[in-house]
C-alpha cells in the first residue's frame, strides 16, 4: 500500500521509533507513517446538498482506476469517522469525491470542509472498473451512483473519444441530477455517447424488474458490458434481470447504502468470527470475548474488565453494546473491547 | 437449591483502610466513581484531540531540535541545550504521550497515528510486552503482593507483605542502580523471566519476546549511540560529546521516570494488599484498592505534564483509559469522595514523597524485627 522509499527508511533509523514521515508531518500535515492524508484543493457546490471535494493526492498514493472508491476519514469532535465514496475524476487527475449530505459524515464533508483542510484516505479499491478491452457499454445509475461512472466517462473522453456508451441515469428531478450539464455536453461532443435522464419524479421508478423499459431505451442492452450503481433495490433488480436473461456475465454492480439494522436493546445476535470461520448465536448479555472463547476462537484477552485493551479486535460489520455504559456503537474498522462488548444485532469480527 | 446471602457488613475480608465500610457503601462508591468516569468520557471532543496533538507536535520539535543542536556538541552551550531538549523530548514522549497512548487513553479518536495498537515508544521495552505487564497485570492487581509484579516487586522489597530475604539487604543500592538504567530494568522485567522459570510462560514466547527486545535494542542503540554521534562527528567532529549528550538525555529521563513511578505507589500511607484480601472483589472494592494503593504528587500544570499526569496517580489508577489531560478536573471530585467515605487520599510534594519512598525501601531492606517501627 505504501511505496517503499529506501532513503526514507535509512533516515528513519535516526528518528526511530518515529518514521521520517512523522517528522515531515511537522511541516506538511499530509505526511504520516500510518495513514495517508490529502489536502483539499477545491470544494465545488454541485447542488443544494451536494459538493465535489477535490484534493491533492497524499505522498505515496497509488493512482486509482476509473470507477474505484476510497475510504475517506474526517474528524468530527475529535473522533475519526470513515465512509466510502466513489472517486469521480479520471486517473491521473487530482482525485475528487462527490458527496451528498445524507448523514453525519457526509454532512460534515459537504458543509464544513474547506480548501486547505486535511482528509484521511485509504488506498483506492473496488472491482467496478472498465473492461480491459473496448466494448459497447451501458451505464445504469441512480442518484449519487453516477459518481464512479463519471470517472469512467471522463477517462474514456480523454482516451477513446469514439467509445460507444449509453448512460441511463435516474434522478428524482432534473435539479437533483448530478453532472447533468457535463453529461449533455459530453453526449453532444462524442458521437457515440448517449445520455438519457430518467426523472422518477415524473416517470415513476425506473423499472428493471422486467425487460420492457430496457428493450425500449437500449434494445441491444444484452450485448453490452453493463454497469449498475445505485440504491440497493435498483442493483438487486438488475442482478435478477440480467441473470434471468442469461447475461449475468455482462453485468458489473456497485452497491452503496447497505442498510444496517441495529438489534433491539440487549437482544444479541449472530456473531461471525471471519478469520476463524465460526458463527455463534450470542445473547445481549454475553460478551463477544466469552462467546468467542466458548466457541474455541483464539481471541486476545487481558484484564477482562474493560481497562487494559489487550482484547481489542477489529469490527468488520454490525454494532456492539458496551456493557459498562449500555452505549451501542461501532463502525466497520473500529477496534472494540471484546471483554465488555455484547452484540447489538448481527456482528462480524476480524478474528 | 441454596440461596447465598451476601454479607452486608464487615464479614467479607475488606482491605484494612476500608474495613469500616459496608457492602452497600462500597457499591454506592463504585456507582459514584462510574458516574464521574462516564461524565468525562461522554464529553471528550476536539479540544482534547487538539491537546494531545499539540503535545506530540511540541515533543517532536524538541526531538528534532535537540538532535540538531547536538550536532555541534563540541561547544558547551550546544551540548547543554541539545542534551536538555532531548531529555525533555524523551520525558514527554515516554510519559505524557507514550505511556498514556499505550493505555488507550486516546483510542477514542480512532486515529491510527495516536493509537494503543500502533504506538511504539522511545524506550527499550517494546510497547507490546509493556501492555501485558503494565496495563494488564499491574493495573488489574495494583499493589497485591504476589500478583502485582510491577518492577518494584520483582527486584526490591517494597512491602512488608513480601517476606524478607537476605538479598533485600541490597535494596537501596539496587534501586540506586535501577534508577539511571530504568528502561533496561523494565525491558528485562517485561520478559517475565520468573514466569518462565515457574513454567507459566512458554520458552517459545520468551524467545519471541527476546527477538522483539533485540530488534528494538538495536534500533534504539543505533539511533542514540551510533546515528546521532556519527552525524555530529561528520558535521563538527563532535561525536564523543554528542554521544555523551544522548546518553545523559536517556539517563535523565530514566531517573525522572523511576522517581515519578516509585512515588506513585511506595510513599508512606500507601497500602499493599495480601492476595487473599481481594477475593470476591467487585467494582467498588477494586476502586478502593486503586485509591489506597496509589499516591499523588502536588504541583503546577507544567509539573503535571512532565510527570505524564502520573502526579494524578490515584485518578490514573481509577480510570486508566481516561485521557490524562482530564485527571486534574476529576481529582477534586475523587478527593471529595474519599473524604466522605473516610478513605485515605495520599498526596504530597515531590521532595517529601521521594524521601518517604527511599526511606521505605531502606527500612524494608532489613528484617522487620530489626527495622525501626514506622
Amino acid at each position: 500500500m505504501r511505496r517503499r522509499r529506501p532513503l526514507a527508511e535509512i533516515i528513519s533509523a535516526l528518528t526511530y521509533p518515529l518514521h521520517v514521515d512523522d517528522i515531515t508531518a511537522l511541516f506538511d500535515p499530509r505526511y504520516s507513517s500510518k495513514q495517508p492524508r490529502a489536502r483539499v484543493t477545491k470544494v465545488v457546490r454541485e447542488g443544494p446538498r451536494t459538493a465535489t471535494i477535490r484534493f491533492h493526492a497524499p505522498p505515496g498514493w497509488r493512482e486509482h482506476q476509473a470507477g474505484q472508491w476510497v475510504r475517506v476519514g474526517v474528524e468530527i469532535d475529535g473522533v475519526r469517522h470513515w465512509r466510502s465514496y466513489s472517486l469521480s475524476t479520471a486517473p491521473g487527475q487530482d482525485p475528487a469525491i462527490t458527496v451528498t449530505d445524507i448523514g453525519q459524515v457526509s454532512g460534515e464533508l459537504v458543509r464544513r470542509v474547506r480548501r486547505g483542510d486535511i482528509l484521511y484516505l485509504d488506498p483506492p479499491q473496488g472491482e467496478f472498473v472498465l473492461p480491459e478491452h473496448p466494448r459497447p457499454l451501458l451505464m445504469i445509475t441512480g442518484g449519487s451512483g453516477i459518481t464512479p461512472v463519471m470517472s469512467m466517462l471522463r477517462t474514456l473522453a480523454g482516451r477513446r473519444a469514439d467509445a460507444d456508451v449509453v448512460v441511463l441515469h435516474a434522478a428524482r428531478t432534473r435539479a437533483d441530477a448530478l453532472f447533468v450539464d457535463e453529461l449533455d455536453a459530453l453526449a453532444q461532443s462524442a458521437p457515440n455517447v448517449q445520455h438519457m435522464l430518467w426523472l422518477s419524479g415524473e416517470q415513476g421508478r425506473l423499472d428493471l424488474t422486467t425487460v420492457d423499459t430496457l428493450d425500449r431505451l437500449c434494445p441491444d442492452w444484452r450485448d453490452r458490458a453493463a454497469y449498475v450503481c445505485g440504491p440497493e433495490g435498483m442493483v438487486a433488480d438488475a442482478e435478477r434481470l440480467w441473470a434471468d436473461e442469461g447475461a449475468g456475465d455482462h453485468l458489473t454492480m456497485e452497491r452503496f447504502n447497505v442498510s444496517r439494522v441495529d438489534g433491539p436493546a440487549g437482544e444479541g445476535g449472530t456473531v461471525t468470527f471471519t478469520r476463524s470461520d465460526r458463527e455463534v448465536a450470542v445473547d445481549g448479555a454475553t460478551t463477544l470475548l466469552e462467546a468467542g472463547e466458548a466457541d474455541g476462537v483464539a481471541l486476545p484477552s487481558g484484564c477482562r474488565m474493560g481497562i487494559c485493551r489487550t482484547c481489542l479486535t477489529k469490527l468488520d460489520a454490525g454494532r456492539v453494546r458496551d456493557l459498562t455504559t449500555g452505549e451501542v456503537h461501532g463502525d466497520p474498522g473500529d477496534l472494540i473491547r471484546t471483554c465488555v462488548s455484547a452484540p447489538a444485532g448481527d456482528v462480524q469480527l476480524d478474528a | 437449591m441454596t440461596t447465598i446471602a451476601l454479607p452486608d457488613a464487615h464479614d467479607i475480608a475488606r482491605i484494612p483502610g476500608a474495613s469500616h465500610l459496608t457492602r452497600a457503601q462500597v457499591d454506592e462508591l463504585g456507582r459514584e466513581l462510574d458516574a464521574i468516569r462516564a461524565e468525562v468520557m461522554d464529553s471528550l471532543g476536539s479540544a482534547d484531540a487538539a491537546y494531545i496533538k499539540r503535545v506530540i507536535q511540541m515533543q517532536r520539535m524538541l526531538e528534532v531540535g535537540g538532535r540538531a543542536v547536538l550536532l555541534g556538541a563540541r561547544r558547551p552551550a550546544a551540548f547543554v541545550v541539545g542534551t536538555g531538549m532531548l531529555a525533555l523530548s524523551k520525558i514527554l514522549e515516554n510519559m505524557e504521550i507514550g505511556h498514556n497512548v499505550i493505555h488507550g487513553q486516546w483510542d477514542w479518536m480512532r486515529d491510527p497515528d495516536i493509537h494503543s495498537t500502533t504506538w511504539e515508544w522511545d524506550f527499550v521495552a517494546p510497547a507490546k510486552g509493556w501492555k501485558h505487564t503494565h496495563n494488564d497485570v499491574h493495573h488489574t492487581w495494583t499493589n497485591v503482593v504476589g500478583k502485582d509484579r510491577d518492577v518494584g516487586y520483582s527486584v526490591l522489597r517494597v512491602s512488608r507483605e513480601q517476606p524478607w530475604e537476605p538479598r533485600f539487604l541490597l535494596n537501596v543500592p539496587i534501586n540506586a542502580i535501577l534508577a539511571p538504567f530504568f528502561e533496561w530494568g523494565i525491558a528485562i522485567y517485561d520478559l517475565e523471566l520468573d514466569e518462565v522459570k515457574a513454567g507459566r510462560k512458554s520458552k517459545k514466547s520468551l524467545v519471541d519476546d527476546l527477538k522483539a527486545v533485540g530488534v528494538k535494542f538495536a534500533r534504539m542503540v543505533g539511533k542514540d549511540y551510533a546515528g546521532t554521534p556519527l552525524l555530529a562527528h561528520l558535521a563538527t567532529r563532535s561525536g564523543p560529546t554528542a554521544l555523551l549528550g544522548t546518553f545523559l538525555a536517556n539517563t535523565i529521563r530514566n531517573i525522572w521516570a523511576h522517581t515519578v513511578i516509585f512515588c506513585g505507589h511506595f510513599p508512606d500511607e500507601v497500602e499493599s494488599f495480601p492476595e487473599e484480601s481481594i477475593e470476591g472483589e467487585n467494582r467498588g472494592d477494586w476502586y478502593i484498592r486503586q485509591m489506597l494503593g496509589s499516591a499523588n504528587l502536588t504541583g503546577g500544570k507544567l509539573f503535571h505534564i512532565m510527570t505524564g499526569n502520573l502526579s494524578h496517580q490515584i485518578e490514573h489508577h481509577l480510570f486508566p483509559d481516561m485521557p490524562s489531560n482530564r485527571y486534574a478536573q476529576v481529582a477534586p471530585k475523587v478527593q471529595e469522595i474519599c473524604e466522605r467515605y473516610g478513605l485515605k487520599y495520599t498526596a504530597g510534594p515531590l521532595h517529601r514523597q521521594i524521601a518517604q519512598t527511599w526511606r521505605t525501601i531502606a527500612r524494608l531492606s532489613l528484617p522487620d524485627r530489626l527495622a525501626v517501627a514506622r
